[in-house]
């Protein structure tokens, strides 16, 4: 390698963390120059968001220094373990869930905590030149002045961006920037920071979006298992190499078995759920998904998949229209209702909706059917019963636990996720609603998730999808439908369709317009 | 029943109001500052039994009347800090905690007065704040006669109102505040701590509850009672949820609260006899729960209030 | 550095252990107010453990006191454990007393193998839908049912007054606002004769074993825990919240109901607007210390009723106000919340390096 002329500003070497017998950072060594554009590449549990939190002072490392470029260019050591520190040496972090205080204004959240606590006044015309300044340079054109909380998911992006430029940062993490956005806002996005490089920032992207990582960054650095595997150009790396540089092996092509779709089980006719005034509702949205068919919804979270899941799982009723399952019209919102009808639901947040942590992986596994007789008797529980029959699903779906009395909030999301999949997919539903199933899951455990959805459109089941990940919707998909601003489009065939053309439906354009 | 629209036009009715009043604009300020951090504060009636009976004592024991008011807020702040240590570093119930802090507090200043008088008949007194009095304003009709029965007591009252509000509305301090209540995250991201922030909160809080129980004895009477508070401190926890977190509003819930107290009160020598006197004396416990049930549904509760946070936790 | 690292089981022990240790260090942080006011220490502590139980004639004191403990203690215990914030468990209490003595002073007249039932269920009835308000208060409408619990004690103990200078007065009693007495009928029998101790005692250890078995064994005690963990994941999964949450309601205050009925008609013989000095509050500690276990709740009411009777019995000996008590209560319940970090968490010292 030819030595680069741009300045060091970051330097981590040897960064060693430890939590009992995982090693989540193992000797990582990465340089950052002014100017440049890292990637940050790896698998969720790869030790991307351990290291940037040990870069942040959220944790110490057990090993390992990380140098810092002062005013002057030269290399000082970074206290660990202070987030204040971190601030002051200028690097500043874009998180994937905003750090922002919704009942303030943008501008509020930029000042916050950038003076005195005990000044008087907020210092405010100094405060807007600047930050007028870093919006004339950066492109950030956002309103300032109403709270954060009804400003876009975009919007909000932007603000924390300002954020962190409003501190002089020098380094600027984007901790999975785009996942929020858009393809058509993720380019803006890639606009913005490439403008910003080319004043001199150092920018770490941290992604698990090949095609972005190629398009964006000038370099990258790939972690897996904790330890750094890879730190190259990107120039002639291609998404093959990079994705088997991240799992470490070859990446098993899925199969989908063809299969002949039958008659409707779930079918919406001009529905409506939710106020008109909010945003994540449904507008006389219509679609059928058959017996044996696997129906994809793609569009930015929160533009009426929470509406079509809450419909789906029994927590809304349809305001307008018509929803009939299996020829029956569902008219109330009724989870117990969907239980009974044979509705296998996997909710969006497993912690907050899918399970609850302080009673045991049993418990969990007979949550929706406690008063079913063969768990009960004359209303007491069964308890020798269900906890054998829970010991087999353990070991049938291979949850990785101490056993069937664990507290289910001591398991990993994935092993947490195989009980609630163990529950919805039981007794063979005729539906089956899986609202971002795999979100947060190591590759192997989104296998398996993968691996029991198509088992069960296999058998004649019909199942909705509803995903923010377009590669998971077209790799698994019979159909998809794109849902933007409560407006869903008509269900397409897969085959007919590519990420564009969704990527313009997810931003409001029509099929048409898109095609 | 013009006896009791005349009221109204009592300068002693209004005069009652006020001095109602005082007590729980400190304390619905103090509850209102520990929630805007996001931290419930249930300590409140047994800070104000401990505020009350501190200064009161502090000012038998020689102290000049507003060395009473110092000793009053500084034994609630002791209190704050320990609701705060409980609930903010080690995450404790704040409900539970709250609960424990007002049967600490109650018990402390309980024992603390039985130490201190062991065998009386009738409670001690002390000469409390005297009636301000007015140059001008003093010799206005109506009016006059309002303000000249209240005390500074009431005046310092209405100065932390304002205080508040600016300091909430226009300081760093008060945007940190605000943002600590609703994302801790956010307020940690930008290198402030959230400990430090919400642990002064509860502080700052809590000494202004004690203030409303220390205007009890310092002001609107002038010797410690067992029982005195009398629930007045969930009544502002109440109060609180209705005046939506703002400092202005508080203001007028506790006048408002005031006059209807002021107003049963009165409206009892007229109705008495006819209907029990329980009846009146229920009625601002009712109307309490009245308007926490008509605001709940609208209410903007602070979005990280009651949920602990752990730094580094996401 | 400390850091806390949530346990994946809690052994039982530790849980006994930490309520035990809670009390002896309320004890201990009692002790410095105690040694500041100028009393001597160790002379009063042993005092207060004699006058607790230093004989069968206190220990019977003691758990005469300990009756309506455990009933107040098991119903914060099953309201806690569903998140139901229930503080009016002292209102509660007076409810269920003003219904026995409606029902249980000559209103309606029946041998005592009906009378008893009748009273207890109705107090039972008077506490459950009092506490029905404020939870469909706060299902309904949102609102918060610690503050609205908390105001109603107030409302309840002004209606009590109101009742007694009015309806059930007694007119022998010469001005001073008591109830008739309660018939015989109506009474629930001595355990031991010329002891205070009475069968509701016996009531209330078969309400907490009842209680443990629900709670544990059945499916709407199942539910119950699930609301009360996370109620959005029990929606999510069918369970009926609203019903489950009623359901506490009516346990919960029909409990804290049936320590009015068990003091009234087993006790005092009659209602006074002081019946109970803070039984509803104090069953908030009883249940914490408990770690919400119906059955903890037991020994843990005993432990509370013993401070109270030892407390007063010290202070008639050597002069200490008996509000010592309320300070061993109030350092138990705080002590406790402490010690449940330990039950949860695993302490870890993290060695913090310099930077």
């Amino acid at each position: 390698m030819h030595p680069d002329p741009r300045p060091l500003v970051l330097s981590l070497s040897g960064i060693t963390k430890r939590f009992g017998p995982l090693t989540a950072n193992d000797h990582i060594d990465l340089d950052i120059r002014a100017g440049e554009i890292v990637a940050l590449l790896g698998e969720n549990g790869a030790g991307k968001t351990t290291l940037m939190s040990i870069l942040f002072g959220h944790y110490v490392a057990d090993e390992g220094a990380i140098h810092i470029a002062d005013e002057a260019g030269r290399l000082a050591p970074l206290p660990g373990g202070s987030a204040e520190a971190a601030l002051a040496a200028g690097i500043g972090m874009v998180h994937q869930h905003f750090a922002l205080a919704e009942n303030l204004t943008g501008f509020e959240n930029i000042v916050l905590g950038t003076q005195s606590l005990w000044s008087f006044g907020l210092g405010r015309r100094e405060a807007r030149a600047k930050i007028a300044r870093l919006v004339a340079e950066s492109g950030l054109a956002v309103d300032l002045d109403v709270p954060v909380a009804r400003l876009s998911v975009g919007e909000q992006q932007r603000i924390e961006i300002l954020k962190a430029l409003y501190r002089d940062v020098r380094v600027l993490i984007l901790d999975e920037p785009t996942a929020v956005l858009t393809p058509q806002e993720a380019d803006g996005l890639v606009a913005t920071v490439r403008k910003l490089a080319a004043k001199g920032l150092a920018v770490i992207f941290i992604s698990h979006k090949l095609h972005e990582v190629l398009a964006l960054c000038e370099r990258v650095a790939v972690l897996r298992g904790g330890a750094k595997v890879a730190d190259r150009p990107t120039a002639g790396a291609d998404r093959a190499t990079l994705a088997e540089l991240m799992v470490g092996r070859a990446i098993p092509q899925r199969e989908r078995p063809p299969s002949t779709p039958g008659a409707p089980v779930l079918s919406l006719k001009e529905v409506s759920v939710g106020n008109p005034g909010q945003r994540d509702r449904l507008e006389n949205a219509s679609l059928d998904v058959r017996a044996g068919e696997l129906v994809g919804i793609a569009g930015v979270s929160g533009n009426g998949q929470g509406a079509l899941a809450g419909l789906v799982a029994g927590l809304a009723a349809a305001r307008a229209g018509e929803v009939t399952l299996d020829g029956q019209r569902l008219t109330s919102a009724d989870p117990a209702g969907r239980v009974t009808a044979h509705v296998g639901r996997i909710p969006e947040d497993r912690h907050r909706d899918g399970t609850i942590g302080a009673l045991s992986v049993a418990e969990n596994y007979v949550l929706e059917s406690i008063g079913d007789p063969e768990n009960q008797c004359g209303g007491f529980i069964r308890r020798g019963d269900i906890r054998v029959r829970a010991a087999e699903m353990i070991r049938a779906y291979d949850v990785r636990c101490p056993g069937p009395d664990a507290a289910i909030r001591a398991l990993s999301g994935g092993n947490m996720q195989k009980v609630v999949l163990a529950r919805a997919l039981e007794g063979e539903p005729r539906l089956v609603l899986a609202h971002q199933p795999t979100r947060g899951l190591d590759i192997g455990a989104t296998t398996d998730v993968h691996r029991r959805l198509i088992a069960a459109r296999a058998r004649g089941a019909a199942v909705l999808l509803i995903s923010e990940d377009l590669d998971e919707l077209f790799v698994l998909s019979d159909r998809i439908a794109v849902v933007h601003a409560g407006h869903l489009s008509p269900a397409m065939e897969a085959a007919s369709l590519d990420v564009r053309t969704v990527g313009l439906m997810m931003a409001g354009h029509t099929a048409g317009e898109a095609a | 029943m013009l006896e009791a629209l005349d009221i109204f036009t009592q300068a002693n009715f209004w005069a009652a109001t006020l001095r109602i009043a005082t007590p729980l604009i400190f304390g619905v300020l103090g509850a209102l500052l520990c929630e805007r951090a996001g931290v419930l504060n249930l300590g409140i009636e047994g800070i104000f039994v401990a505020g009350a009976m501190s200064g009161w004592l502090a000012v038998y024991l020689g102290l000049p009347l507003w060395g009473g008011v110092a000793v009053a807020a500084f034994t609630g702040a002791l209190f704050g800090l320990i609701h705060g240590v409980l609930t903010v570093p080690l995450g404790l119930s704040q409900h539970v905690t709250g609960i424990g802090v007002t049967l600490l507090a109650t018990s402390v200043a309980y024992f603390g007065y039985r130490v201190a008088f062991p065998n009386v008949a009738t409670p001690p007194r002390i000469e409390p704040f005297a009636p301000l009095d007015l140059p001008l304003l003093g010799d206005l009709p109506f009016i006059g006669p309002i303000l000249g029965q209240q005390t500074a007591f009431t005046v310092f009252a209405f100065l932390c109102v304002g205080v508040v509000a600016v300091v909430l509305a226009r300081t760093p301090l008060g945007l940190a505040l605000r943002a600590v209540g609703d994302n801790p995250e956010a307020v940690e991201a930008q290198g402030l701590s959230v400990v430090a922030l919400r642990i002064g909160a509860v502080m700052a809080g809590s000494a202004l509850m004690a203030l409303g129980g220390a205007f009890l004895t310092l002001s609107a009477f002038n010797a410690f009672y067992f029982g005195m508070i009398n629930g007045r401190g969930w009544v502002c926890i109440a109060l609180t949820v209705f005046a939506s977190w703002r400092p202005g509003k508080a203001l007028l819930g506790a006048l408002l609260f005031g006059a209807l107290d002021a107003y049963q009160l009165r409206i009892q020598t007229i109705a008495g006899g006819v209907v029990p006197s329980q009846i009146f004396l229920m009625l601002p416990y009712i109307v309490s729960i009245a308007a926490l049930v008509l605001v709940a549904r609208r209410a903007d509760y602070p979005r990280a209030l009651m949920k602990p946070y752990f730094k580094g936790q996401r | 550095m400390i850091r806390f690292v949530p346990r994946e089981r809690t052994p039982v022990w530790l849980t006994v252990a930490v309520s035990v240790g809670a009390g002896l260090v309320a004890l201990l942080l009692t002790a410095i107010p105690l040694a500041l006011s100028g009393a001597p220490v160790f002379t009063a502590f042993a005092l207060m453990a004699r006058g607790a139980a230093g004989d069968g004639f206190a220990l019977a004191e003691t758990l005469t006191r300990a009756t309506p403990l455990i009933f107040t203690g098991l119903a914060a215990a099953v309201a806690f454990r569903a998140k139901l914030w229930n503080i009016g468990a002292e209102g509660q209490l007076y409810a269920g007393a003003l219904a026995t003595v409606v029902l249980g002073a000559g209103l309606v007249e029946a041998p005592s193998y009906v009378l008893v039932p009748l009273v207890l269920l109705g107090a039972a009835a008077a506490g459950a839908a009092l506490l029905l308000v404020p939870v469909l208060f706060k299902t309904r409408f949102g609102a918060d049912e610690v503050v609205v619990t908390l105001l109603m004690n107030f409302i309840v103990l002004l209606f009590v007054q109101m009742m007694l200078e009015g309806p059930v007065k007694d007119e022998m009693a010469l001005g001073w606002p008591q109830s008739a007495p309660v018939l015989d009928e109506a009474t629930l029998p001595k355990l031991v004769a010329g002891l205070r101790l009475h069968w509701g005692l016996v009531l209330a250890v078969v309400a907490a074993v009842l209680l443990h078995v629900f709670i544990s064994r059945t499916v709407w005690g199942f539910r119950i825990r699930a609301v009360g963990e996370n109620a959005r994941a029990a929606r999510y999964a069918g369970l009926p919240v609203g019903k489950a949450m009623a359901l506490v309601g009516i346990l919960s205050g029909g409990l804290a109901g049936l320590a009015g009925a068990s003091e009234v008609a087993g006790l005092k013989g009659y209602l006074t607007a002081d019946l109970s000095p803070g039984f509803g509050y104090a069953g908030i500690v009883v249940a914490t210390l408990a770690n919400l276990s119906p059955l903890g709740v037991v020994p843990s009411a005993i432990f509370i009723a013993g401070v109270f009777v030892g407390a007063d019995s010290m202070s008639r000996a050597i002069g200490v106000s008996n509000y010592l008590a309320d300070l061993v209560v109030a350092f138990s319940l705080l002590s406790v919340l402490v010690g449940g970090l330990l039950t949860r968490f695993r302490i870890v010292f993290v060695r913090r390096e310099p930077a």
